[in-house]
């Protein structure tokens, strides 16, 4: 049975015409290159993640974290391509290390909440029962939590966090969203033939979760990925931004427009929190356009491409 | 309704908990820092003592949460004044403030979402979707800076810091017009955000109304068109905006953390943060409370609403 399905003649009959039928990574790609807009923020987002990937090499960060009296608060120069702090710090030195940071953080946060929200929400929703039950519970109960501020109390409460464990604590609060979206995914999908098919022939529950459910919701994970990639830079430098961001020592992005809060850095000496701001703002908005492009793709009624 | 209502009571139980285990895990306590080192290291331990922050935790918790379901949140160790008193000028500001934003809220929402819904596809459409795009994907603090650097510092339009002119007495027209002066850039700066989610529902919900039974047979039984769209679709498309009352109120509370910090607007966001930088556990702990309490009701009130404009969901 199961090989005659799996032969490359019944496949052959299935696609009528092969030029109309394509994967599903095909179409989230057709998408992203026919919608002009998700194409350049495609573009952006890459050369920044790759540019401040290859200068921070070059810099040398000790040097760049280290405060220098003789040079406070420069405005931008050839010496200085975007000034100084008020610590003496190069401006362009701490965006390209806070950029590198931020970014490596969110995409960690990501990754994490990622794994830990699609293991929960698929196994929960495909089970169902009193496992799901309890987890529903808390993923409504987090809902109504003032998560900022429980994350900003946190973090006051570790002494001395590292990066990671930082990216734990907002890992923490952040995957119930995702397991709440893949659960009801699967809750759909649980009840097609296609899984009843599989439970009928004996497939094992783990082979029919991630072999064959799985699969199924990869478009839906893609762009929920994406669209929580832009979401924990959003959080990431608020908090920092707060002051219970990235220890001291390293910086971020939020870290640099942190000094905005004092009101004499705002109105003068914009050099030092400015480009922070606008490239947080820019790489949020063009990773929002990609993951709204691929959203797009995922729903056939409004596909462009 | 009435499960709903006391489902609340666990609810906050949990979260005073947590903050409660939160607020014992930070390092110091509020003595810490005032410890002048001419005091006998014995009169602090007795200070201490009497205090009861030597009572192992659990002690700690029963009498503090004791004293909160009286209404009494213990003492400002900063300040040297009840909780209850210091948080009761904040709340008012913070009221205030967020009641301003929603107002914005709906005054931006309403008119873009029904263009966008009523005219979409065209340009005008396309220029209300590109703001929505931006307006989804900026970050509320960035967005705020930049609004204060520009119209506060850079046009001097608005005040840059504070909730009301230096040096005016409560009471009078004067005093309320010199508080709204000082709410505007902040509140706007929220509105101009947290809107985005509204204007795009209200696009699509009037989209989607537009295909119902009941607007072609007004549109067959010779309705202008003014009224199809005033009377027909617009009214039944307010119902889910509506129920999104509550949870936009959930949102604004965050949102004030990060603006009230910029603008030094003194509301409770703003006393948030100083009470945690100052391990001013007793008003840390009341503030995180109240915004859960907050938020829980908000979520609530959704329902309720909902309940009222919707006969199909009724919670039973």
């Amino acid at each position: 049975m199961v090989k005659l399905f799996k032969s490359k003649k019944v496949e052959k009959n299935l696609v009528v015409n092969k030029d109309e039928t394509y994967s599903g990574f095909q179409i989230l790609w057709r998408e992203l290159v026919k919608d002009r807009v998700a194409l350049i923020s495609l573009i952006f987002v890459s050369v920044i993640v790759i540019g401040v990937g290859v200068i921070s090499l070059i810099l040398n960060q000790d040097e760049i974290v280290r405060v220098d009296l003789f040079s406070l608060n420069q405005p931008p120069s050839s010496e200085y391509r975007l000034g100084t702090d008020q610590g003496g710090r190069d401006v362009f030195g701490l965006l390209i290390i806070g950029a590198r940071n931020s970014l490596l953080v969110a995409a960690l946060v990501t990754l994490l909440t990622g794994i830990i929200g699609i293991l929960l929400g698929i196994v929960s929703g495909y089970f169902g029962g009193q496992v799901d039950h309890l987890l529903m519970r808390i993923v409504d109960y987090s809902n109504i939590l003032p998560t900022l501020m429980i994350i900003i109390a946190f973090v006051t409460a570790v002494p001395n966090y590292t990066i990671i464990q930082f990216s734990l604590i907002m890992t923490l609060f952040r995957w119930t969203s995702i397991a709440r979206l893949i659960r009801s995914r699967t809750l759909q999908e649980r009840e097609l033939e296609y899984v009843q098919a599989s439970k009928t022939l004996g497939t094992s529950n783990f082979k029919t979760i991630f072999v064959q459910v799985l699969p199924n919701l990869s478009s839906l994970i893609i762009v929920t990925m994406t669209l929580n990639l832009a979401a924990n830079i959003g959080l990431e430098s608020g908090l920092s931004f707060l002051g219970f961001g990235f220890p001291d020592d390293t910086p971020s992005l939020g870290t640099l427009v942190s000094s905005a809060r004092n009101p004499q850095i705002l109105e003068l000496r914009w050099w030092i929190w400015m480009p922070a701001s606008i490239l947080i703002l820019l790489l949020m908005l063009s990773i929002n356009n990609i993951g709204q492009a691929l959203k797009r793709a995922t729903d056939a009624r409004q596909r462009r491409g | 309704m009435v499960h709903r209502i006391l489902l609340m009571i666990p609810q906050i139980m949990v979260l005073s908990f947590i903050v409660f285990l939160l607020a014992q895990a930070m390092p110091g306590d509020a003595l810490t820092g005032l410890i002048d080192p001419n005091i006998d290291p014995m009169t602090i331990e007795l200070q201490r003592e009497r205090l009861g922050l030597n009572d192992p935790w659990y002690v700690q918790y029963f009498n503090w949460i004791t004293g909160v379901v009286q209404g009494d949140f213990g003492q400002s160790f900063r300040f040297k004044m009840p909780v209850t008193e210091l948080i009761g000028q904040r709340l008012n500001n913070t009221i205030a403030l967020s009641f301003l934003t929603l107002v914005f809220t709906y005054i931006i929402a309403i008119p873009l979402g029904v263009i966008s819904g009523r005219y979409h596809d065209t340009w005008k459409d396309r220029l209300i979707t590109t703001y929505t795009y931006l307006g989804f994907a900026a970050p509320l603090f960035t967005f705020a800076l930049l609004m204060l650097y520009l119209f506060g510092f850079n046009l001097g339009w608005f005040p840059t810091s504070g909730s009301v002119a230096p040096g005016m007495e409560p009471g009078g027209v004067d005093y309320t017009l010199s508080r709204i002066y000082h709410m505007l850039l902040p509140a706007l700066s929220i509105a101009l955000i947290t809107t985005v989610a509204t204007v795009q529902y209200l696009r699509s919900e009037i989209i989607d109304i537009e295909q119902k039974d009941f607007v072609i047979t007004a549109r067959a039984k010779g309705a202008s068109e003014k009224r199809v769209y005033n009377k027909h679709i617009f009214r039944n498309s307010l119902l889910p905006i509506a129920s999104f009352l509550g949870f936009e109120i959930v949102a604004l509370l965050g949102g004030t953390i990060f603006v009230e910090t910029i603008f030094s607007y003194p509301g409770m966001g703003d006393l948030f943060i100083n009470s945690i930088l100052a391990r001013d556990f007793s008003v840390m702990t009341a503030l995180v409370l109240l915004y859960g309490i907050a938020a829980v009701i908000g979520a609530l009130l959704s329902d309720i609403i909902l309940m009222f404009v919707d006969p199909r969901i009724r919670i039973k």
